[in-house]
């Protein structure tokens, strides 16, 4: 039997973005907080100072930064026709665990989905018609208009960096002309841009694009945040995705919130506890808190008011699945919710090689880049393309990280000495272009559990049935091709086209932007969680996350996963607290 | 409050920032520690020898030391598998459902180098992997990618892909894991190592910036032996 602790007004299960601003936001409001984190304590100065951080080895290729998948995994197939196998370690992407989640070892890149994001269903019905057979895209259910200022709040908690394009209506024209308005411009000014993103704006400028500097979560300069956390400047060291910030220069739990939100008497952590299901009364509608196990296989019950799911978006998709809560879906029937609309993102990328310039991409950092969006979401015509949606077209310059980066031209062998010789010719004077591309739900790609494997616990594994979709491929095709033309006019010697082609392959790495599988939306017939994100069939249970996205756009998700937040929490403060009970009534 | 060392080995309620100093935590670099027998050693060395070979370029991968990173890689959590998920029921998968063999990475070079062995000493006179013409490798390694060599009890292709993904990393990594010998690795292609401040060089405008790599334990140049 669990040991009963006492309650607690709030807990959060997992550690990461999500529920360090829930913490903040919810003990402000006077609550009692406790946050559930499986992994440990990390932190600058003691996990990842600038004298263990550049380690590619150990935190990238021996997953350091990551679930441990020894516990826990998932398994993959592309088809129901297939038999699912787990992922025996990480690949295409990569679920952090430990204090602030992979919001430690996350790139930068924050965006605000466009507006039309937020109703890619009506939108699309209404400009092109029926949605083609199997999608089942669906509108979010809450507006960009509304989310705005939670947007505002995450860019200035985070100090990003960047040029608005949208000042509230009056367009700017060194920054994205197609954003949403915004009410305020970037706290930060953009990133200092290389040589190859000055060659990406030239060519794209030829073109007819208008080019801008991406939004950084790696600091431009120093900063202090409204909650008075200190980030310093960013040094270009090109270590940012996959590990830990030793400069205190890039957004994450641990620079922005941590230093105020762990003093406060309100809130405890508990690390190494993992939650193992969420408890409810006997009426099935209300969550009396969770059952967690620390590492030694010790049993806790900890009641709480109100249960919020705050891990990665596949973790609080399973954790509903082992708790009973909702049905899982059918692909065969169409029926349940719990699984639907899984997603990921559909990336590509053109490689540019130079004969005598020198990209020296070392010098680089997450979110350093020149991007277009005249490809991106409904930003452009579709009209007999046979595709919804889109992505933004960047070069980035992140990295030099030997082990992973070098890019050699087409026609190269595999291994050997002319591998060799192509690699030591063109690391320093090659650059890419990346497609980044939305990825719309679609009936056959879901989430359920598996009927073979087991976690460490002895419960069934999460099971991922995902291909990329029609739409998806003709979308990319089309990303690909603008990119091509880019590229070619970068004035290099030649480029190397690495089209997004054939079944998704679970081990390459891609991007850490998994979504859906408890969906938000209208009303409980086609969603999991409303529009504040509180569960349909359990009030007093909210879930955040990117599993809340209906499907998923062609920006990264972190900017509106954190808006999302925002948003969910000031319904739970100015409304759910004085009247506990559906925030939406159908 | 905010006086407890960060452990990572126990559960733990937290408030207050935990930090103390001298608490970092290191990586761990394997010295001494040992897997491969010599014969497997000598075999590793030839193959890896052709996937990354020394020629007018520079040193190859066995100068760099990428034998000793894999046996001290081998002789850790890695080669152990610790941090695989290795549960039961194996099964063959399509490629994109990655690795799938039964054995985690020690036990997995352990057969294939003794497989490959056996199938040359069999197929070439008496001679071991080692011992042929460097054709013969390139040959024998073409066949392993492909999946075209059938070895007795393991997956060539499996092996393969362990064994270049491994040679990469033993070639390029800090050298604090017994790779990448004096900065070979880095000094190839031009990488300044874990420098970790680059702001003087953003304006560089396509002209070279050549920096003397420097690793987490500094850089060749400040050995005193």
């Amino acid at each position: 039997m669990p040991r009963k602790l006492p309650e607690t007004d709030v807990v959060l299960v997992g550690f990461g973005w999500t529920a360090a601003i829930l913490a903040q936001e919810l003990t402000q409001a006077g609550l009692r907080v406790l946050a559930l984190e499986r992994g440990g304590w990390r932190d600058t100065p003691t996990h990842f100072p600038p004298t263990v951080a550049p380690d590619e080895l150990r935190f990238y290729w021996r997953k350091e930064m990551f679930q441990d998948n020894a516990r826990e995994t998932l398994t993959f197939r592309n088809n129901t026709g297939q038999m699912a196998l787990p992922m025996r370690r990480w690949g295409s992407f990569l679920p952090g665990e430990g204090v602030g989640g992979a919001g430690v070892h996350w790139n930068g890149q924050t965006y605000r989905f466009l507006p039309s994001d937020f109703e890619a269903a009506s939108h699309n019905v209404k400009r092109y018609g029926p949605l083609a057979d199997g999608l089942t895209v669906q509108d979010y259910g809450v507006t960009y208009d509304e989310l705005e200022p939670h947007f505002d709040r995450f860019e200035k908690l985070c100090g990003i960096g960047g040029v608005a394009g949208n000042l509230n209506g009056d367009i700017q024209a060194s920054g994205n002309r197609f954003e949403g308005w915004r009410s305020s411009n970037y706290p930060n000014p953009p990133m200092e841009m290389t040589f190859a993103q000055h060659r990406f704006a030239e060519a794209a400028q030829a073109l007819g694009h208008r080019p801008y500097p991406a939004p950084s979560a790696n600091m431009s300069r120093p900063y202090v945040n409204p909650l008075g956390v200190q980030l310093g400047p960013c040094s270009y060291c090109g270590f940012c995705e996959k590990y830990g910030c030793g400069n205190y220069s890039k957004a994450s739990p641990q620079t922005t919130i941590l230093p105020v939100l762990m003093q406060h008497p309100n809130f405890t952590l508990k690390t190494h506890n993992e939650v193992l299901h969420i408890t409810r009364d006997s009426t099935g509608r209300r969550a009396t808190g969770v059952v967690h196990v620390d590492l030694e296989g010790e049993t806790y019950e900890q009641p709480a008011q109100i249960v919020i799911l705050c891990a990665y978006q596949l973790h609080n998709t399973r954790l509903m699945m082992l708790s009973g809560i909702g049905e899982i879906y059918d692909p065969r029937t169409g029926e349940g919710l719990l699984g639907k609309n899984y997603c990921y993102q559909v990336v590509s990328s053109v490689d540019v090689f130079y004969e005598d310039k020198f990209t020296n991409q070392f010098a680089g950092a997450g979110a350093l880049g020149m991007m277009i969006d005249e490809f991106n979401g409904d930003n452009f015509d579709h009209a007999g393309l046979g595709f919804i949606g889109g992505g933004y077209i960047a070069c980035w310059t992140t990295n030099a990280r030997p082990i992973e980066t070098h890019r050699t031209p087409e026609g190269t062998p595999e291994w050997g000495s002319a591998w060799k010789k192509a690699v030591a010719e063109n690391f320093l004077k090659s650059t890419s272009i990346s497609t980044h591309g939305a990825s719309m739900a679609h009936a056959a790609n879901h989430l359920d559990l598996d009927p073979t494997y087991k976690d460490v616990h002895g419960r069934p594994l999460m099971r991922m049935t995902y291909d990329f979709t029609a739409n998806d491929r003709a979308m990319t095709a089309h990303l690909t091709e603008q990119a091509r033309r880019i590229g070619e006019r970068m004035g290099g010697r030649e480029i190397r086209v690495k089209p997004r082609q054939g079944p998704y392959d679970s081990m390459p790495y891609q991007t850490t932007h998994n979504t859906g599988g408890t969906i938000m939306g209208s009303n409980p017939a086609n969603s999991v969680v409303n529009r504040y994100l509180q569960s349909w069939e359990v009030p007093n249970l909210f879930v955040m996350g990117a599993g809340v996205f209906p499907q998923n756009a062609g920006y990264n998700p972190t900017g509106t996963v954190a808006a999302l937040t925002y948003w969910a929490a000031e319904a739970i403060k100015t409304r759910y607290l004085r009247d506990p009970g559906p925030l939406v009534r159908i | 409050m905010g006086t407890m060392l960060a452990s990572p080995a126990f559960a733990r309620t937290i408030a207050g920032l935990p930090w103390s100093p001298a608490q970092t935590s290191t990586p761990q670099s394997l010295v001494g520690q040992h897997f491969l027998t010599a014969a497997e050693k000598h075999c590793l060395d030839a193959l890896t020898g052709r996937l990354i070979p020394s020629d007018e370029y520079g040193p190859g991968a066995p100068e760099a030391g990428v034998t000793t990173f894999i046996d001290r890689q081998l002789a850790g959590f890695f080669g152990r598998g610790d941090r695989w998920y290795m549960q039961a029921p194996f099964r063959d998968g399509i490629p994109g459902q990655g690795y799938q063999s039964e054995h985690a990475p020690a036990q997995l070079y352990r057969r294939a180098l003794a497989s490959l062995d056996a199938f040359c000493r069999a197929t070439f006179g008496g001679r071991l992997y080692a011992e042929l013409e460097t054709e013969a490798q390139d040959e024998l390694l073409r066949q392993m990618e492909a999946g075209d060599l059938s070895l007795e009890g393991v997956s060539a292709e499996t092996f393969f892909g362990l064994l270049w993904e491994n040679t990469i990393e033993g070639f390029f990594c800090d050298p604090l894991y017994g790779g990448n010998r004096d900065m070979v690795g880095w000094k190839l292609v031009g990488f300044p190592g874990a420098r970790y401040d680059y702001r003087d060089v953003l304006d560089h405008n396509g002209a070279p910036v050549r920096l003397e790599p420097v690793g987490l334990m500094g850089g060749p140049q400040w050995r005193v032996d």
